[in-house]
């Protein structure tokens, strides 16, 4: 305990390593959230996606608040329920419902206001209808205000039970708005030369008939900015935000795991090596000396394509693989040193046995060796992941760094302009080996003081 | 008793800078060194004798606080030359350095040759032909054979690699060696061997040398004066006969009675405690809380008493 | 007062007097490996020691660095393995002892480096470091080894022991150091401490204390001790018989005193002209030296090994023919044939 509250106070003054402990630690807690918010089952149905999940999000739409950079002001997604949602999470803003009973069946007014301040049009809008009935389709009726008093008709139609309404894709309406498209015609000032959208509040109002008693109609508004949430949108609508935020336990539990379970391994093996002598020895040596010409990334791909992408397996190999490194050669040189210590000799001559001999006597030696070893590795191993990920190889049902990377590149994210989709991802990723290598560094700096002054 | 000195040293101080504050490894030292003379500094560990060693040959590292102080190498005050010219001019031209384990600090990539060699191409500019047969007249000096000239360290034993050691520091010629410790890690027989160099040197290249070392049985083998040297300050100096027959100070009488003897038959004492930390040193006589004669006077800083030509740090003497 | 830990196979019991150890024609070689299979010979650290040592008794063994001392060393104290010849102790050969047998060997032989600081390792506190030669030995029970370790702290007079047992060894000197490898060498109750160099490494005035310490236990406990060193001069103070050892073999055993007065071989001649006490009167002489090192132990010289250097070799003799040990006086040998 001592020697951790006196590390720390070695490492409060280097202020590289202040910053790269902080940003661990925010990284850590943000991750643990991330875990609590969105538990791994949830995180894996919202990544699987589909249309059912994220039909509310626009396609490719950039972070929200790009807003803050830019002059001209986007349209950012607009969600309006005339229902109340059981996961309060999820919950959007309601709309106005009005049910007046008729002899047979009721008329359901419903109404959507909303302010619209933005300098550019929306993408997309839909409703999305929900009906309850026996035989008789209800019927509604869709109206359009604008901020400046105009009526717009925008449809009338009977729906059914689930009913899409996709504004755009409205010929009829279309031809009513002279062939403008309805994103930009429903919005756009009627006394301005260029299209430019009219600010301020709008109000749709839908009015619905239902047939039967006990029929109801629901609806939902949506309109797709071109912007949308923290960290935007991909081509599946998904949101990114769940996958750079569960990318951040995933990359620090492999990183972690990978850096720790190899370091463990090879001072253990190396000792054992070092104290046997004789032919452990030499066999360690030439199984490091042909791991170490084995290409490494190219077994990994191999791995991943003829045998399995998941992750488990792709970690075991990965320490497997990383055991025999040079790593071995430096610890064997030190544990050489230290077995000519004279402790050792007398651990000898009171009978400790070999066992203890490498535990208890030989590997404490290198703890303070291993320590910044392990924290520098980590960004390392986090990076393969991520690469594995963008070569296709990552596991296909994890929401990782690298697979969003791998996304982005597969959909054209640079030649669409899409920029947001590959440097999120990346400043996170260099955001870890940055803390992690400052962190590190300092540590090395620390426990090795021969570095310190540089 | 030579009339002009070689080496004087007056008021030398050097403190090193660290977390906790100054250390005072050499703090107000004099002394003087007359031509072929040798002077043993005696002290334990943590006295200050290494520092005074690099204190005199300026081989100083980066966290010094205090350096101050004159050192009159046969008349010319070398604390005034910049660091360039007292690397041109005196460090291995007038005066060398055999270090402590100077056998472990031979480089091992290259002929020990060579190695001798080279402070003569550096500081006089010779060429290497000329530069080795300077290194192979000083093998003869030191006892190596010459076939030796194109060995590797790793090839000699330690009084062999010593001897080379000690070429080295021959090879310029200067006035005045200092070795550290030079036999504290060999064998009685090798030791023995390497002081019979000393005395040889010393008598045929009239070269002066200063003896740092804690061993009070060997030092007598080359000491013409003797300084002893406490926390950082020099408690006596004196001649050598004198000293060894009667050491004035109480420390060195304490010394001088923990000597175990081959031959004589006076049980050893053992001084009780531990010297002072060079941190935060005593304000008064610094071995005062171990003396066993100490009195009240002692809670003030003596001053140097002479007695003859031998001087004592010590009230005892007023 | 010894403090003796349970033993799976007890000797009989004995008094001062009877021999402890026997040392029979020790041979101990090591190979030399070429690359590859084979060998480049062996380097015969040990060829040839033969010496007894009763309880209680303290020997000195004196010689030069390469002369075979250290190997010597450690195979008594179990470490290395006789190549030729037997150590018997307590009338139990070495040879024959299986394992724990060798574990329990192990137990009663104690250990007293020379480097203190590298004989503790540096990232255990004092306790756990004495704590370490108990637990490998079956002390079980916590409360059974701090009391062993409280008694044996006031040994080697480290009290208060509470005030030392937490530290590391990096914040003691090199002599309370020492008293801790002394302490650790002692606390499994040994019949025989074998010290190597003990005092080399310590300042001038902590080495009389320490050498000290370790006459008081020799005394209370009837501790024999190897007394190993190349200092001549602490010799005395310490042991009641000496042995010189030079190039893998004893070339003389006495008692001290008289070698002292009166050393027979040639080279225990020229280490006693060798050391120097304090006397201004050295620096005046040269002294008398034998030319050359000590040989390799690999291809020693034929015959007596000392003959290249020795100048009273006797031609046609001392080269060709190894010279037994001769008995000039009594308890007093030589291997050297000027006194055939």
């Amino acid at each position: 305990m001592k020697k951790l509250q006196k590390t720390l106070i070695d490492i409060a003054r280097y202020p590289s390593a202040v910053i790269g402990l902080t940003i661990i630690i925010l990284m850590m807690s943000i991750g643990i959230y991330a875990m609590i918010a969105i538990p791994y089952p949830e995180a894996i149905r919202l990544w699987r996606g589909g249309e059912a999940v994220w039909y509310q999000n626009p396609k490719n739409a950039a972070p929200a608040w790009f807003n803050y950079f830019t002059q001209q002001k986007l349209s950012e997604t607009i969600l309006i329920a005339s229902f109340e949602e059981e996961n309060p999470v999820l919950q959007k803003d309601l709309a106005e419902k009005e049910v007046i009973p008729r002899e047979t069946g009721s008329e359901i007014t419903l109404t959507y206001t909303f302010e619209y301040d933005y300098d550019d049009f929306p993408k997309d809008l839909i409703f999305y209808f929900r009906s309850a009935y026996n035989e008789k389709l209800p019927f509604v009726a869709v109206r359009w205000y604008t901020p400046d008093g105009r009526e717009i008709r925008v449809t009338d139609m009977s729906i059914q039970r689930r009913q899409t309404y996709r504004f755009l894709q409205d010929t009829r309406l279309v031809r009513r708005l002279q062939g403008v498209s309805p994103d930009i015609a429903l919005f756009a000032d009627p006394n301005s030369e260029t299209p430019v959208p009219l600010k301020g509040t709008y109000k749709i109002v839908i009015e619905g008939i239902v047939f039967e008693d006990g029929a109801d109609i629901d609806a939902e508004f949506v309109l797709h900015g071109q912007l949308h949430g923290w960290a935007g949108t991909d081509h599946q609508r998904r949101d990114l935000t769940v996958a750079l935020l569960w990318g951040i336990p995933i990359a620090l539990a492999f990183g972690l795991v990978a850096s720790l379970g190899t370091g463990i391994a090879t001072m253990t093996i190396a000792a054992v090596g070092v104290w046997f002598g004789g032919w452990v020895d030499e066999l360690i040596q030439r199984i490091t000396e042909i791991n170490l010409v084995l290409p490494f990334l190219s077994i990994l791909i191999m791995v991943g394509t003829f045998y399995s992408r998941s992750i488990w397996v792709i970690l075991g190999f990965t320490i497997a693989l990383s055991i025999f490194t040079g790593a071995i050669k430096t610890y064997r040189a030190i544990f050489l040193q230290v077995r000519e210590s004279t402790y050792i000799e007398a651990a000898r001559a009171y009978g400790a046995s070999d066992a203890r001999i490498i535990f208890k006597y030989l590997i404490p030696r290198i703890i303070p060796l291993l320590i910044p070893g392990l924290v520098i590795g980590i960004p390392g191993f986090v990076f393969l992941e991520a690469a594995l990920a963008f070569l296709g190889l990552g596991d296909p049902v994890l929401p990782t760094w690298g697979k969003v990377i791998n996304d982005a590149q597969f959909n054209g994210a640079l030649y669409n302009g899409f920029y947001y989709w590959i440097v999120q991802p990346a400043a996170l990723l260099m955001l870890t080996g940055l803390a992690f290598s400052m962190l590190g560094f300092s540590l090395d700096r620390i426990f090795n003081p021969r570095l310190r002054g540089m | 008793m030579a009339d002009k000195k070689l080496l004087i040293i007056k008021d030398l101080v050097l403190y090193f800078r660290t977390e906790k504050g100054p250390v005072r490894a050499v703090d107000k030292v004099n002394f003087e060194l007359g031509f072929k003379e040798a002077v043993v500094v005696l002290g334990e560990s943590g006295c200050g004798k290494t520092s005074l060693a690099k204190a005199i040959l300026r081989l100083l590292p980066r966290n010094i606080d205090s350096y101050s102080g004159q050192i009159i190498l046969d008349g010319q005050d070398t604390m005034a030359l910049s660091d360039e010219e007292y690397r041109q001019q005196i460090r291995w031209v007038r005066m060398s350095l055999v270090p402590q384990a100077a056998m472990n600090s031979l480089n091992p990539v290259l002929r020990v040759g060579d190695q001798v060699a080279e402070p003569m191409m550096v500081h006089h500019g010779v060429r290497k032909e000329e530069a080795l047969q300077q290194a192979k007249k000083m093998f003869q000096h030191v006892g190596v054979p010459a076939d030796f000239l194109t060995r590797y360290a790793f090839e000699l034993s330690g009084g062999m690699r010593q001897r080379v050691a000690i070429a080295m520091s021959l090879v310029t010629a200067p006035s005045l060696i200092v070795l550290d410790e030079p036999t504290s890690a060999l064998d009685v027989l090798t030791q023995a061997n390497i002081f019979n160099v000393l005395k040889r040197i010393k008598k045929e290249l009239e070269i002066s040398f200063i003896l740092i070392t804690h061993d009070i049985a060997t030092s007598s083998e080359l000491a013409d004066r003797v300084a002893v040297m406490y926390a950082g300050q020099i408690i006596e100096s004196s001649d050598a006969m004198q000293f060894f027959n009667e050491p004035l100070h109480p420390y060195s009488q304490m010394l001088m009675n923990s000597v175990p003897r081959l031959r004589g038959d006076v049980e050893p004492i053992f001084i009780t405690g531990q010297p002072p930390s060079l941190l935060n040193p005593p304000t008064g006589c610094r071995f005062a809380d171990r003396c066993p004669k100490r009195f009240g006077k002692c809670d003030q800083e003596p001053p140097i008493f002479d007695k003859q030509d031998r001087s004592v740090k010590c009230w005892l003497y007023e | 007062m010894a403090l003796n830990v349970p033993l799976t196979n007890e000797a009989p019991a004995a008094q001062a007097g009877d021999t402890l150890l026997s040392v029979e024609d020790l041979h101990v070689w090591f190979e030399l490996k070429k690359f590859g299979f084979g060998h480049a010979g062996y380097v015969r650290a040990v060829d040839g020691v033969s010496f007894d040592l009763k309880y209680g008794e303290s020997t000195a063994v004196v010689g030069e660095s390469g002369c075979g001392k250290s190997s010597l060393m450690k195979t008594i104290l179990g470490i290395n393995i006789p190549t030729k010849g037997d150590i018997v102790f307590q009338g139990r050969h070495m040879s024959k002892m299986n394992r724990s047998d060798l574990k329990w060997y192990r137990s009663q032989v104690g250990y007293v480096q020379q480097d203190p600081y590298g004989a503790l390792a540096p990232f255990m506190t004092v306790e756990s470091i004495l704590e370490e030669p108990l637990i490998i030995n079956g002390v079980r029970s916590k409360s059974e080894r701090r009391e062993r370790i409280q008694k044996v702290m006031e040994e080697v007079k480290m009290t208060p022991a509470d005030d030392f047992l937490h530290k590391f060894p990096h914040m003691l000197s090199g002599g309370q150091q020492q008293r801790i490898v002394i302490a650790r060498a002692m606390i499994l109750g040994p019949k025989l401490l074998v010290a190597d160099e003990p005092v080399s490494m310590l300042d001038a005035s902590v080495r009389v204390e320490i050498l000290r310490l370790l006459r008081n236990l020799q005394e209370q406990h009837n501790l024999a001790v190897i007394y190993i060193t190349h200092d001549l001069s602490t010799v005395r103070y310490f042991s009641e018989r000496i042995f010189v050892m030079y190039a893998g073999k004893l070339v003389e055993r006495s008692r001290i005193e008289p070698l002292v007065r009166n050393p027979l071989h040639p080279y225990t001649q020229a280490l006693l002209e060798a050391t120097s006490d304090p006397d201004a009167n050295n620096a005046l002489i040269y002294r008398e030296l034998p030319p050359g090192e000590p040989p390799s132990l690999v291809n020693p010289p034929s015959g007596c090994r000392f003959h290249p250097r020795c100048s009273q070799a006797i031609q046609g003799l001392c080269e060709v023919e190894v010279p037994p040990e001769f008995e000039p006086a009594p308890e007093r040998m030589a291997a050297c044939w000027l006194y055939k």
